[in-house]
């Protein structure tokens, strides 16, 4: 099946004064996706979407945004949360949403009106008429949240959405956006945490020290490691052996070893006929993690985990 | 399905729809702000300490006693003087110093007396007199002492004067060119100090905007130009209502201070057009220098940056504005030519000949080549803040200071 486009990209390249920020990113983001652009900190992820939604131009390569190579002409139909989350302090909640709507071309009365409905649905009916700078961080965020979709857009793109969302608020959010993916809204998220990509998306852009070396199906990501098996025999030796991958050594009753090329079958074949008294066997298959480690490298993946445990320690303090 | 979800609430935003939602919101938030107030404020303290320190100074002026003439005479010449001095007082007024008679000593010790108010000595006799004091005193009352000492040396009745009719005129060609001077002057003088106080404005809301975070949001729904054209407008607006407020201010303090304050010639063009030359002089000139400023805003991150970048800016305005006042002087000149074309002394060149000069269509030129290049200068503003600002380089890049990003040399590519 063929999908419609909501974001193609193709050989963007930004330098900030001579220094390679981003290089060569390929994307191609199906309407009605959830897309995740995944990588540690200072991979390229806000570049890459600032160049997607028109805030800075490429230096080289193109991109069309919901068909426009003219992204910003299209800022009626989009939604940005950015990473830096930023309000004016003076004005009211409900005003704040309303004028996030109005940038998109909402009218400001209908802006007003939705404004308050979304805080009433989402438990802040009793801060619309409260002015942003004495509102709690966490309602300041939702208030942002909500005035990118005010204007209810057919593309969101959310800049490290989790960042600085306690428990609770992530799982709103993953069910916001698994929501707005039902409704037929592309969701495009940033984020250096693989549990949520794993979660959320059906696609995903590997991003690494600013290039894109996969860019695609969640699935086809994780296979491009393969399977590991899990066996647990009754016989500890014999021509079943042959079928196991050279060097592969018991661990207890167990033997873990890669799926051979193969495949499953012709291994069942092999132990059965070999006699190995299969008491157990499982084949697991790799995860987003291991998938971003053989797709992205060590270093990457070790710069991954040290973001995430800096922000729970952030948390934490 | 998706497309079904653009409603019709909304649509894509023109260029302009989009500056005037930036405009609308900065408009109103600065109206309705403490800052609003200080800003109505601020000019007003210099004005209202202006007038009391006049109004104080004028009533100290008449508390201090006109200096006198120290009469160190004869008795006998001292008497003479002074009838000559009751002579001559009716024609000649204020000319002539009032007279005072001084003990005969040392005329230098006696201008050094506190209790009294002498600014000059006479002494020696009315046929060799001596006149002592400071350099300019003698200067200003040779002539009315001399004709005081002339006619009390004369014998018999004052000479009938001639009468002399008098014919006013309505002007000359001679005084009208000065006193339309005096109003380009003047003109030019509070177009510069308006637009020098409000252009600062915008400078320090874009920086507002940079620490908030909210110019990412902006950047990211509408064109960089329509955000700066927005804050411009804005401010004009703004502007607009403060000098609506400081000509009220200032219309009462003349209607209550009466004839004492100087009402300037009528300009060339008449005082309504005069009027509207003004405001959209003051703001050409003021989106002009508002559009330089936000280019410089857009390269700054910091206040501290900012104030080093724009000083230098001010500084030239100041240049600017003496050159147009100097190009006053030089009418029909390339002197004046270029005044007039150069974008930034454009306004105040063009101002002050419409209070010299009736020609009105040298100002739709000028009031478009100044429209360019406002559009010329916001393109360019917006350009640089999407090139330097919108960015977010890897992880341990060093930031370069504005200046560096500016004239620095480029790093060599990676």
């Amino acid at each position: 099946m063929v999908h419609k486009l909501a974001i193609e990209a193709e050989g963007l390249l930004k330098r900030f004064e001579g220094t390679l920020a981003v290089s060569g990113v390929d994307l191609a983001v199906p309407e009605g996706a959830i897309y995740g652009i995944l990588g540690p900190n200072g991979a390229g992820k806000t570049t890459t979407i600032r160049m997607l939604l028109g805030i800075i131009d490429p230096d080289e390569g193109w991109r069309t945004l919901l068909g426009s190579d003219d992204p910003v002409s299209m800022a009626h139909a989009v939604g940005y949360l950015p990473e830096e989350r930023g309000l004016y302090p003076a004005m009211k909640a409900y005003e704040a949403i309303a004028f996030m709507g109005a940038l998109r071309g909402l009218s400001l009365d209908e802006g007003r009106r939705r404004g308050r409905e979304l805080l009433e649905g989402y438990g802040l009916g009793y801060a619309a008429d409260r002015q942003v700078r004495q509102l709690s961080k966490g309602m300041a965020q939702t208030v942002q949240l909500l005035g990118t979709l005010v204007h209810r857009p057919r593309l969101v793109v959310f800049d490290e959405p989790f960042s600085g969302l306690d428990a609770i608020n992530q799982g709103k959010l993953e069910l916001l956006i698994r929501d707005l993916a039902k409704e037929g809204t592309t969701v495009i998220f940033s984020t250096h945490v693989i549990a949520h990509a794993e979660r959320l998306c059906d696609e995903v852009a590997i991003i690494a020290g600013g290039e894109v070396p996969f860019a695609g199906p969640v699935d086809e990501a994780r296979d491009r490691i393969r399977p590991r098996v899990r066996l647990e025999t009754a016989a500890r030796d014999g021509r079943w052996r042959d079928a196991l991958p050279e060097g592969t050594r018991p661990e207890g009753a167990f033997w873990n070893f890669e799926l051979p090329e193969t495949g499953v079958e012709p291994l069942l074949r092999a132990l059965i006929e070999g006699e190995a008294g299969i008491q157990s066997l499982s084949i697991e298959r790799a995860g987003l993690h291991d998938a971003f480690v053989e797709i992205a490298g060590e270093a990457a993946a070790r710069q991954l985990e040290a973001d995430m445990a800096h922000e729970v320690g952030s948390e934490t303090r | 399905m998706t497309d079904g979800r653009i409603e019709e609430h909304t649509g894509r935003l023109t260029r302009w729809q989009a500056a005037m939602v930036i405009a609308r919101r900065d408009f109103f938030a600065i109206l309705f702000s403490r800052t609003f107030i200080f800003f109505l404020l601020g000019p007003l303290f210099p004005i209202v300490v202006g007038v009391l320190a006049g109004g104080i100074g004028s009533s100290v002026r008449d508390q201090v006693d006109q200096p006198e003439l120290g009469v160190m005479l004869d008795a006998g010449a001292t008497i003479r003087l002074g009838e000559a001095h009751a002579r001559l007082y009716p024609q000649m007024g204020g000319a002539l110093p009032a007279i005072q008679r001084v003990e005969p000593a040392d005329p230098r010790t006696a201008l050094q007396d506190n209790a009294r108010n002498l600014g000059a000595i006479l002494s020696g006799s009315i046929e060799q007199p001596v006149l002592v004091g400071t350099q300019d005193q003698i200067a200003s009352w040779h002539g009315p002492v001399g004709l005081l000492l002339a006619e009390a040396i004369r014998e018999g009745a004052p000479p009938e004067r001639p009468a002399i009719a008098l014919v006013p005129t309505a002007t000359s060609t001679a005084d009208v060119t000065r006193s339309r001077l005096v109003t380009a002057q003047s003109g030019q003088v509070l177009l510069f100090l308006l637009i020098m106080l409000l252009a600062g404005m915008v400078l320090s809301n874009l920086v507002e905007e940079k620490g908030n975070k909210v110019i990412e949001i902006l950047a990211a729904a509408i064109p960089m130009e329509s955000v700066f054209l927005g804050k411009l407008f804005a401010m004009l607006a703004v502007s607009m209502v403060g000098i609506v407020v400081w000509l009220g201010v200032g219309g009462a303090i003349y209607l209550g201070a009466g004839n004492s304050i100087p009402v300037l010639p009528e300009p060339a063009v008449g005082w309504p057009l005069f009027i509207a030359f003004g405001v959209v002089y003051f703001s050409m000139g003021y989106l002009l220098l508002g559009s330089l400023f936000l280019a410089i805003g857009s390269l700054a991150t910091t206040v501290r940056e900012v104030q080093t970048l724009s000083m230098p800016v001010t500084m030239l305005q100041l240049v600017v504005f003496f050159f147009a006042s100097y190009a006053l002087a030089a009418t029909g000149t390339w002197v004046e030519w270029f005044a007039i074309l150069f974008p930034f002394s454009s306004p105040f060149a063009m101002f002050a000949r419409a209070a010299i000069d009736p020609v009105l269509w040298p100002h739709l030129l000028a009031i478009g080549w100044q429209a360019a290049s406002v559009a010329l200068f916001v393109t360019i503003g917006a350009r640089l803040f999407r090139r330097w600002v919108m960015k977010s380089g890897p992880r341990g890049a060093k930031k370069r200071s504005a200046w560096s990003r500016l004239f620095g040399r480029k790093t060599k590519l990676t």
